[in-house]
């Protein structure tokens, strides 16, 4: 039991991660996922994540969303009850050819982040006539 | 009741299941329950001089937060707006796993909390509460004569 504090302790301090069993756990941020016609939003849930610590990468078709919060715990703190054992998130998504990844833009605010994917110029949905022969 | 801020976190998971284990065969919960899964998410910790809560609480829009203090309990409660658009033909929610709504979570003080002495900030979505423990309740050492 005693132990068990230790290493939440350890992993709220986000430089002290390496030495508990959670070192490379973490967290899976909560999302929405809303489509429209020009494009995807995301919102994901960061709650303790500053600018610097937000790490968002696409490669080819994957989009990680890395992060890591610090809470700027008290050196003596002992903690009696943890529900957020954890101080880093990781979430990976697969994203399809009609979207834009060039033109991604994100916002940070309020440990929220927002993610916009648009679609691609040719990807968007184009209303076809239907000729009358 | 409310829905996880983590719902994935398997380690959580894994140290609740242990824990309402240990409740079980200990019988005696604390009358309020043991809501490990409630909205924000609540981690509780303390020095010799305070007690230092977190709460989880991102996007929460600042001017419906409420922290009160009375008789002992410490209860936050505010609201989170939807950040989903009204249902259309154009926009598709393809995943939906935020909470929203209206939350109120109370946690018990230890009873040397200063009610006199509590300050709460937010910051990136978290609001800390430290509770400052009354002084006469400090360790104090005696010097001996």
């Amino acid at each position: 039991m005693n132990n068990e504090v230790q290493t939440t302790r350890a992993t709220l301090r986000s430089d002290a991660g390496q030495s508990s069993r959670y070192s490379d756990a973490s967290l899976t941020p909560p999302v929405d996922v809303i489509e429209d016609v020009n494009g995807i939003t995301l919102y994901a849930d960061l709650p303790g994540v500053s600018r610097e610590k937000l790490n968002l990468n696409v490669e080819s078709d994957t989009l990680t969303i890395e992060a890591e919060a610090d809470l700027a715990v008290p050196e003596d703190l002992a903690s009696h009850h943890t529900e957020v054992g954890l101080a880093r998130f990781k979430r990976v998504f697969t994203l399809s050819k009609e979207l834009d990844t060039e033109k991604v833009t994100a916002e940070l605010a309020q440990g929220v982040l927002k993610l916009r994917i648009p679609k691609a110029e040719h990807a968007q949905a184009r209303r076809i006539e239907v000729q009358m022969g | 009741m409310y829905r996880s801020l983590f719902p994935r976190d398997m380690f959580a998971e894994m140290d609740r299941l242990q824990r309402e284990m240990q409740q079980a065969f200990d019988l005696s919960p604390t009358i309020r329950g043991f809501a490990r899964n409630g909205f924000p998410a609540l981690n509780v910790g303390g020095t010799p001089k305070a007690i230092e809560i977190y709460a989880f609480a991102p996007g929460v829009d600042p001017a419906t937060l409420e922290v009160q203090l009375e008789r002992g309990l410490l209860s936050v409660a505010g609201e989170r707006k939807s950040s989903l658009p009204a249902p259309d033909a154009k926009t598709a929610v393809h995943i939906n796993e935020r909470f929203e709504g209206r939350f109120h979570r109370v946690i018990t003080l230890p009873e040397d909390a200063d009610p006199e002495h509590v300050e709460a900030k937010l910051r990136d979505g978290v609001l800390r509460i430290t509770v400052q423990r009354r002084a006469s309740a400090q360790p104090r050492r005696i010097a001996i004569q």
